[in-house]
């Protein structure tokens, strides 16, 4: 079990744990993880995680047991006008995130400050291949449906919007016969045209709303949660049950058993492949999540996260030679955020990322859409990563050397300003000496006049009494 | 759980290449080359020859001394499509060292010394195009006299002294100007339109013959927006500024200006507009620069062709606006999603 960024571990190593039992303490941002199995806790320590780094992170491992005890449930929880955040802290105990691929808290979107009137249900697959959503839908609409009313009774939004596209026949049925009663909920069919899986494709499809550049979809007065979110947050709300399992689609090249498979969270990627009869020489690549975002995995020892909605094994393909960008304009056609996908290249190579920046280089959400058209075979999006990341490189630089010149500048006045003080201090000083001084010679010249008026008097008096004696 | 069958679109298609879009534009050209060899002669397949084989020996030479790999290069057919529009915009039967001059401008100076493919500034095939015709003006106006005009057609072997020996034309061979540079020197000469275009030189709309060719390029040019490798705007955009032009003039002065349709229905402007204006590396980036840098091309061309020296001007009018494209992609950056509020 992947523990997140942040968070406080609860148990120690050789405790005895049972499924849904929380191992990390819930903090505001950081929803808890729970055993999904009972067991034992044998290591706490950095282990492989599928990530784009490539790094060891921090994870709990749970032998189990086999007899897979739960605890109790958690009390049923109803959202109305006043428990909103009892509701919020239901969520976050019970471990809930994005389970469309992002893993962002549930809580956090939940407890926008924004007056939100419409939910949006997320029920377009991110990627091709990916199919764990549509299963869901198939297998557990009521699931999905009583999910997305207890959110919008707890976002207090009075429309629900469930976007679920067109090459899915048997989920629109199911999901259109289990929202038969909602009232406030709508399933609209989409297009199935990559990427309207993505949040604010879906957004602008289903409400015809631009989320603002660099802004949230609640500044548009909108939600918009996945699919399995949605029934994992009933799941929490209603039964008071953690997040502890998911729908995993396991397909690709070698795969002999392709499916859905409900996955426990913390089960290695290679026992779940095994579990379909992977045959582990046919393919060449294995990778969690889609064709064109999926991360590679690198150790089939790596766990299956809250974010695991695929994994694919990808059969060899032909590795064609990057050649010069024609300019041929295919990437602006297709890109979905309405970038020009190939000055983004230019000024990545010219690696001028302030132009880049201007030209909406963090409005690009890595589709992946122009890497797969282009004719000169440039891997685009790893040119954006790498702008992306040199961009806020530079603007944490600048922010930092703008601190270091403000300390500066400050020291240099403090220094000015208390040199100031002392010179007006030495002058004060200064003058109040003068003043004494003149003071002083002030009185010495009066007591020398004094002296000079005793002597003329003495004079006068000798000479008074010379004259008097000459009389 | 089972799996359930899924297939997801992307837009666009993953197996085009360089290479494979450079051949559909070869392919595009096919139609009107042809048609326009049987009304010309061989002199326009000794020039298509020729061209291509310097074009490629000039882009070997440039990419072994610049070190890159001479496979990649060549199997872009950027070559190739350069040296096919430089050939069929020379007049017919041109001398082998004109075409050497030409092709070394077209890939040594306009592309190799810029970088290569993907970094030249200008078109490369109006580069070498617009060299030849400042240095021999007398040469690229004249062309072979249509075989409607004539009896015979050059033969082969006349075709292949002219253009290796530098053998006269001959009585058999006539030359004479294009009907383009026809209607502009009568129209000086103060000849009324009518007069002018009742010479056996003109057809219904353009030139009789030259027309014709014009169509079957545009057929061609079609293909390539039918294909998506051309966008359509561009195209559009390019007969729209000529055409708005030509009209303006036509309704002030109807007797002393052609209409747009002759201005419209000429090599020089559907090869301009479905083939060389759209040229991508040049060009500008986004649609409305794109309509922009094509409407330019279209105006200058006309004005070229209306009071310039020289007979036509799409090379010019697409040389001049390579120079303003920069200018023109700073002003037309789109609005990306969630930028417009």
């Amino acid at each position: 079990m992947l523990v997140p960024n942040n968070a406080e571990v609860k148990i120690k190593i050789g405790e005895r744990v049972r499924r849904g039992q929380a191992l990390t303490h819930t903090s505001n941002s950081v929803p808890a993880i729970h055993a999904s199995s009972s067991g034992t806790v044998s290591t706490i320590a950095p282990h492989a995680v599928v990530n784009r780094s490539g790094q060891l992170l921090d994870c709990i491992t749970i032998e189990t047991d086999g007899k897979d005890e739960s605890i109790e449930p958690l009390a049923t929880l109803q959202p109305t006008a006043d428990n909103k955040q009892q509701c919020l802290d239901r969520l976050r105990e019970c471990g809930i995130v994005g389970l469309g691929g992002a893993g962002f808290p549930t809580a956090i979107k939940m407890g926008t400050d924004k007056t939100i009137d419409t939910l949006v249900i997320n029920a377009v697959e991110c990627e091709p291949y990916i199919t764990c959503d549509d299963m869901l839908m198939q297998e557990q609409a009521p699931r999905v449906i009583n999910g997305a009313e207890v959110l919008a009774t707890l976002l207090s939004a009075n429309e629900v919007l469930i976007g679920i596209e067109d090459n899915k026949p048997e989920a629109i049925k199911t999901m259109q016969a289990a929202a038969s009663d909602a009232e406030r909920v709508k399933i609209v069919i989409v297009p199935t045209i990559y990427p309207s899986g993505g949040e604010k494709q879906l957004i602008q499809l289903l409400t015809g709303k631009e989320v603002p550049s660099g802004g949230l979809p609640a500044d548009l007065g909108v939600v918009c949660v996945n699919t399995a979110t949605a029934a994992s947050s009933f799941d929490a709300l209603h039964n008071g049950l953690a997040l502890i399992e998911r729908v995993v689609t396991v397909t690709g090249a070698g795969v002999k058993n392709p499916g859905n498979y409900l996955t426990r969270l913390g089960t290695p990627i290679g026992e779940l492949l095994d579990y379909a009869e992977t045959d582990h020489r046919v393919y060449q690549q294995l990778r969690m999540g889609g064709p064109l975002m999926g991360v590679p995995i690198q150790d089939t020892t790596s766990p299956v996260l809250k974010i695991t909605n695929c994994i694919l094994a990808e059969a060899e393909q032909v590795q064609q030679a990057e050649q010069p960008c024609i300019r041929c304009g295919d990437c602006v056609r297709v890109c979905p955020a309405k970038l020009l996908p190939q000055q983004l290249y230019w000024y990545t190579r010219a690696t001028e990322f302030e132009k880049a920046e201007d030209h909406g280089l963090f409005d690009c959400i890595e589709c992946g859409c122009c890497d797969y058209v282009c004719p000169s075979h440039i891997p685009l999006v790893d040119y954006y990563r790498h702008a992306k990341f040199e961009a806020n490189n530079i603007k944490t630089e600048r922010a930092r050397s703008d601190r270091a010149r403000i300390r500066f500048e400050e020291r240099e006045q403090r220094l000015e300003r208390k040199a100031a003080e002392k010179a007006a201090l030495r002058a004060a000083k200064l003058k109040k000496l003068k003043e004494r001084e003149a003071a002083k010679a002030a009185d010495d010249k009066n007591a020398q006049d004094d002296k000079q008026d005793e002597i003329a008097a003495a004079l006068a008096r000798v000479k008074a009494k010379k004259e008097k004696n000459n009389d | 759980m089972t799996e359930t069958s899924q297939t997801k679109l992307i837009p666009g298609n993953s197996n085009k290449s360089i290479g494979s879009v450079m051949r559909q534009v070869l392919y595009a050209l096919i139609p009107g080359t042809l048609l326009m060899s049987w009304i010309f002669g061989w002199g326009v397949l000794t020039n298509l020859l020729l061209a291509t084989l310097f074009c490629l020996g000039f882009e070997v030479i440039a990419v072994k001394c610049r070190q890159r790999s001479v496979k990649i290069a060549l199997s872009d057919y950027s070559a190739v499509v350069t040296a096919w529009l430089l050939a069929i915009s020379l007049p017919p039967m041109m001398p082998w060292w004109m075409l050497m001059i030409g092709c070394c401008f077209a890939i040594i100076v306009a592309k190799h010394f810029y970088g290569g493919i993907g970094n030249n500034p200008f078109n490369p095939a109006m580069v070498g195009y617009v060299v030849l015709l400042i240095a021999y003006p007398l040469q690229m106006t004249q062309w072979l006299a249509p075989s409607h005009l004539v009896e015979q057609l050059p033969s082969l072997s006349h075709t292949l002294a002219v253009v290796f020996a530098g053998a006269d034309l001959g009585i058999d061979a006539i030359t004479m100007a294009t009907p383009l540079d026809t209607m502009k020197t009568d129209l000086g000469l103060s000849k009324t339109l009518s007069e002018i275009r009742s010479t056996a030189l003109f057809g219904n709309l353009a030139g009789a013959g030259w027309e014709w060719i014009a169509a079957l390029y545009a057929l061609g040019g079609l293909y390539l927006v039918y294909l998506k490798i051309i966008p359509w705007q561009t195209p559009l955009a390019l007969i729209a500024g000529m055409g708005v032009m030509a009209t303006v003039f036509t309704l002030a002065m109807p007797d002393h200006y052609a209409p747009p349709t002759f201005h419209i229905i000429t090599t020089g402007c559907i090869l301009g507009a479905f083939f060389i204006a759209t040229d991508p590396v040049s060009g500008c980036s986004s649609t409305r620069g794109r309509v922009i840098f094509a409407a330019g091309v279209g105006a200058i061309a006309y004005i070229i062709r209306g009071w310039g020296g020289y007979p036509d001007g799409i090379a010019f009018g697409v040389l001049l606006m390579n120079m303003a494209a920069p200018l023109i992609d700073h002003y037309t950056v789109p609005k990306a999603y969630g930028q417009s509020s």
